[in-house]
């Protein structure tokens, strides 16, 4: 039992290197950690994360859905998620810093590339496996192209494309901790410079990254939940 | 700026790998602008072989204990209704957690190396398995359940001999995307001192110098292409049936 009491020890100084600034080893007087700056940090990966999946969500959902709707392109969608899966994120992130740039300009579209693929491939999946006869009465109903998208497969598909989704946010906010490495600081930064912050700050900023993930994939749960009609709801229960 | 702190964080792996280069002056390594440096890339490419092998070894060990946990406990939630909801839950939460996270979260309990590489991107595949060889068993069709009960097979012999070749497909997807992921994922592995692939991406303390981090990805790339072809492979090895029917 007593072995787990360094284990706590280190838990215990990761929390309080969360709230309350420490000394640094470096840096000789210099204070770091903190609650200000675990804040600052953790804004900038949900900033990073947001605009990375908004990208990733205005490239690839009207993509997805409309392959999907015209049944096309099948060997895209699946293949792209397919391969989507295979990119080293480390390899990603290196790269871009190495040729095109760091900061956030050039970080956020390296990020919704990871969350492209998810996305597109589970749009298409979710409007294909909409029952060809329900999207034939929604036609004799007079709705256009565009309203059988719209009110007939997607709210058919939501449980399909919120998981590509979800998928995708894990994925973007996950590699946002390594961002710090093209030049944009996130939680990451804890971890990556442990040099500066100290055993008690990378292990603060594995505390923090893991509760922003879990914190982000709730409300994903929570929005999937709203946004999937009490029809299906009845159907699955 | 960056040299001292990438130091700390490869540990043991790098820092013979970091005199080693610098003491090389090789001409188009000077040059900012070269995308990919071929004279270098055919001088350097012993240097790839360590860090390869590392990979699959991280790659393997993981997959292979991923595929031992959330095969048993789908065994298990498949006998057991009520524990279907909290497993996906439990695999669910664990497939949240960012393995770089992950890595650190276990460094105080399993230390620096590779146990604690292989442990995280072992739970990272849990819930991918367990999903795929859930849904597996759950489209085995109810008549062909029947039938062999009426043939007189037990439960026991009903799953092993009829429900899990039918949910083959399914399992062996599940696995495919396991291990794309995972041969990806082990990159980060260099962050936890595990070496690997990742080495070559970020030990190499110059991200101004793309060429070994594009061979890196390419041979990363390979080993998942592979492994994915293999797996289906054996897929079709085993499930003769499913060709029968398609020829």
């Amino acid at each position: 039992m007593s072995s787990f009491h360094p284990v706590l020890a280190s838990f215990g100084g990761a929390i309080e290197f969360i709230f309350t600034p420490q000394n640094s080893n470096v840096t000789g007087g210099q204070q770091v950690g903190g609650f200000e700056k675990a804040m600052e940090l953790t804004l900038k990966q949900l900033e990073v994360t947001v605009l990375a999946l908004a990208l990733a969500l205005i490239i690839a959902l009207p993509v997805g859905l409309y392959l999907g709707h015209r049944g096309r392109g099948e060997l895209l969608a699946i293949g792209l998620g397919n391969a989507g899966r295979a990119i080293p994120e480390l390899a990603l992130i290196a790269l871009v810093a190495a040729l095109i740039g760091v900061g956030l300009v050039t970080v956020t579209p390296a990020l919704a590339i990871l969350g492209i693929p998810p996305i597109l491939t589970n749009a298409y999946v979710g409007v294909r496996q909409v029952d060809a006869a329900t999207v034939d009465a929604a036609r004799g109903m007079g709705m256009s192209e565009l309203e059988v998208i719209r009110k007939v497969e997607l709210p058919l598909a939501i449980p399909t494309v919120m998981g590509g989704i979800r998928g995708a946010t894990i994925a973007i906010v996950a590699t946002a901790t390594i961002a710090p490495l093209a030049g944009v600081e996130t939680l990451g930064d804890f971890i990556i410079n442990a040099s500066i912050y100290g055993e008690d700050g990378r292990l603060a900023g594995a505390i923090l990254v893991a509760a922003l993930a879990l914190a982000l994939e709730g409300l994903l749960a929570l929005l999937q939940r709203r946004l999937t009609s009490d029809g299906l709801k009845l159907q699955t229960a | 700026m960056i040299a001292p702190t990438l130091l700390a964080a490869v540990g043991e792996v790098g820092e013979g790998f970091f005199q080693e280069r610098d003491s090389s002056s090789l001409p188009c390594q000077a040059k900012p602008d070269e995308v990919f440096c071929f004279d270098w890339a055919r001088e350097n490419i012993d240097r790839f072989g360590t860090p390869t092998v590392q990979h699959l070894e991280l790659v393997l060990f993981s997959v292979l204990l991923g595929f031992a946990i959330a095969f048993a406990i789908s065994l298990l939630a498949h006998r057991t209704a009520w524990l279907r909801p909290p497993l996906l839950a439990a695999t669910g939460i664990l497939y949240t957690i960012p393995s770089i996270a992950f890595f650190f979260l276990l460094l105080p309990i399993t230390g620096i190396g590779r146990t604690t590489a292989i442990v995280v991107l072992a739970t990272y595949t849990l819930q991918i398995i367990y999903r795929n060889t859930m849904l597996g068993l759950a489209n085995v069709p109810g008549p062909v359940k029947d039938a062999a009960r009426g043939m007189g097979l037990t439960e026991r012999q009903i799953l092993w001999r009829v429900e899990l070749p039918l949910a083959t497909p399914e399992i062996v997807a599940g696995l495919r995307i396991a291990t794309v992921s995972t041969v990806a994922i082990a990159t980060l592995a260099v962050f936890i001192g595990a070496g690997g692939l990742g080495t070559q991406m970020y030990g190499s303390g110059n991200l101004t110098f793309p060429t070994s981090i594009i061979i890196a990805a390419a041979i990363a790339i390979g080993m998942a292409l592979l492994f994915d072809v293999a797996l289906l492979t054996v897929q079709r090895l085993i499930t003769p049936w499913r060709r029968a029917r398609l020829g």
